[in-house]
């Protein structure tokens, strides 16, 4: 088969792969219909995230039909089942899961020793993320192998698009999840950092959510323009100061809830300490760049809350603990707990409060993937979203 | 729209040709780095200056140092300008040999229009590099009819209202007032 394959730092090429066969009885195979491009797999195309090898097939935002089922995931999944594919592997059986924390679900990481060592402690297996996170086989392809498939996917109506449901697997509970652990008030200012696809969709779910108020922060006019149409008041941090309009718009008191949705690659030029850190980076003295981490740390209301879905890597430096502590903020972060989420937001999708295909900007081939890395990563023709879809020829736009 | 950066990579590759450039000047930094360590008395010669071999190590290092950032970063372009200040370093080091007295200052010539011809290369990099990246200026895709909400933005505000965020997620009753 076709599949998307990370041979080295930024090169990503279209090859062919052994097709993925059933290795467990809980496993099932699912024919892709779509998969797009994650914001995080640029980390690893960028090589900022260790643990990645010649040859990893890319991609955890995948869906499609279900094409062959083990023996032990029968009881929930049959030949012809339409599904999204979760990007966290879950077992449904553990303790973490059997809370809901499925992204730190304790038995579907098959490299829990490295993950044990990277992190002090085991977190779920995951599609396409390093040998960290288990080494699993990618799903920007044309078949993927779904372990532990009986409660790793979300099964899904026919007749609705794709586009509509595709993003059940990442971005839209993701943004939903960053909102919801800032427990939203109706008085509440809520200030996003970052306008990728997953800062839109926490821009939508904290307005479905009924904060008072929701800021986007971004440089790019058209990424600023989609967080205004759904309901943000924007800043571009190229043209005015984050903090003294943040203050500004809260009468001096700061937003109540500040949400990271960029992550340790914060733009490298955009202030200073973004640049002492790129040096950093550079002579290998630091893994990421966050930027946005200081500056919500610091313009944060007193007893406000940080959420995280932003993805971090390693280890940070020049961290303002000291205003975290003296304001009593609380953080609140972690990979998503997808299946948490989904039945719920499903339902939102059907009952039309929300559209999550308004966020995708280039629908293209299979082949055409390692192009559309290159053109996410420096955000060329005004792209937000890449959706490929491995039986299609031609491209799609806007 | 005439503003919006073009897509720039080779079809079916993840990378442009400015990307491809630059990993050929990676290399090519390597190499001469290597030579000006390995023989400083005979790329001295060749450039038609002499008794600076010491310096010509240090350039060697420099390269090398240059050829290995460029290779192992995602982003080549800060490293393929560091490339162009060597060059003018280089430049200035070379053009000593342009002197009256020096025999060899027709080496030297050839030498100084060789290395023009590399920072010629080695900007064109670094522009094309630079021109690839969305900036303010730019970038202009107009999104603003993108709202996600099929029933309108005032419909969605709130619309969620009801949902029970989870207890492990909720703010403590003691400090929902400061909230």
């Amino acid at each position: 088969m076709k599949a998307l394959v990370w041979q080295g730092t930024t090169d990503i090429r279209c090859e062919s792969v052994p097709d993925p066969a059933i290795e467990h009885e809980r496993d099932a195979i699912i024919k892709v219909t779509s998969c797009a491009i994650c914001g995080s797999d640029l980390h690893l195309y960028d090589h900022f995230m260790p643990g990645m090898k010649a040859g990893d097939v890319m991609g955890h935002e995948s869906m499609g039909e279900v094409v062959e089922v083990g023996a032990a995931a029968r009881k929930s999944l049959k030949v012809g089942d339409r599904v999204v594919i979760p990007f966290t592997i879950i077992c449904g059986e553990c303790e973490q899961c059997r809370r809901g924390n499925f992204s730190v679900c304790e038995t579907t990481n098959r490299n829990k020793h490295l993950a044990d060592k990277a992190f002090g402690h085991t977190t779920a297996g995951l599609f396409g993320y390093t040998h960290l996170t288990g080494g699993y086989a990618g799903g920007q392809a044309e078949y993927l192998r779904v372990p532990f498939a009986d409660t790793t996917h979300i099964k899904v109506p026919e007749g609705v698009p794709d586009e509509k449901l595709l993003f059940l697997s990442d971005i839209f509970p993701t943004g939903w999840q960053a909102a919801v652990q800032c427990d939203i008030q109706p008085t509440d200012t809520v200030a996003i950092w970052g306008c990728g696809p997953v800062g839109q969709m926490t821009v939508r779910s904290a307005v479905l959510l009924g904060a008072e108020r929701v800021i986007a922060i971004d440089r790019l006019p058209e990424r600023l323009s989609m967080a205004k149409a759904g309901g943000a008041i924007t800043i571009n941090f190229e043209e005015e100061s984050v903090v003294e309009r943040l203050n500004e718009l809260t009468g001096g008191k700061g937003p109540e809830k500040c949400i990271d949705a960029v992550g340790l690659e914060a733009h490298a030029t955009g202030s200073v300490d973004s640049i002492y850190d790129r040096a950093k980076q550079a002579m290998m003295l630091e893994t990421d760049r966050p930027h946005v981490l200081r500056e919500m740390m610091y313009v944060c209301r007193p007893a406000g809350v940080l959420s995280i879905p932003g993805v971090y890597g390693g280890l940070l430096d020049k961290i303002p603990l000291g205003a975290v502590m003296n304001k009593g903020l609380t953080i609140r972060t972690g990979q998503t707990h997808v299946n948490r989420w989904t039945d719920d937001l499903l339902n939102r999708v059907l009952e039309n409060q929300i559209d999550p295909s308004f966020v995708i900007t280039h629908t293209e081939p299979l082949g055409s993937g390692p192009e559309m890395y290159k053109t996410f990563r420096d955000k060329q023709d005004g792209c937000i979203k890449v959706v490929l879809k491995p039986a299609m020829n031609g491209a799609l736009h806007g | 729209m005439d503003d919006v950066v073009r897509r720039t990579a080779l079809p079916g590759r993840s990378q442009s040709p400015h990307d491809k450039l630059a990993r050929g000047l990676g290399y090519f930094s390597i190499a001469l780095g290597v030579a000006e360590m390995v023989a400083p008395k005979a790329i001295c010669k060749a450039a038609g200056v002499e008794g600076i071999e010491n310096v010509v190590r240090g350039y060697g290092a420099r390269e090398i140092a240059t050829g290995a950032a460029i290779l192992t970063s995602h982003n080549p372009e800060p490293w393929i300008w560091t490339r162009v200040a060597g060059d003018l370093a280089d430049i200035a080091t070379i053009a000593t040999g342009l002197r009256q007295d020096n025999n060899s200052k027709g080496r030297s010539a050839l030498t100084l229009a060789a290395l023009a011809a590399v920072t010629i290369v080695d900007l064109a990099c670094a522009n094309g590099l630079n021109s690839e990246k969305a900036s303010r200026k730019t970038a202009a895709r107009d999104y603003s009819g993108r709202s996600g909400f099929p029933q309108g933005l005032q419909a969605a505000r709130g619309a969620a209202r009801d949902f029970k965020v989870p207890d492990d997620m909720r703010t403590p009753e003691l400090l929902r007032p400061w909230t």
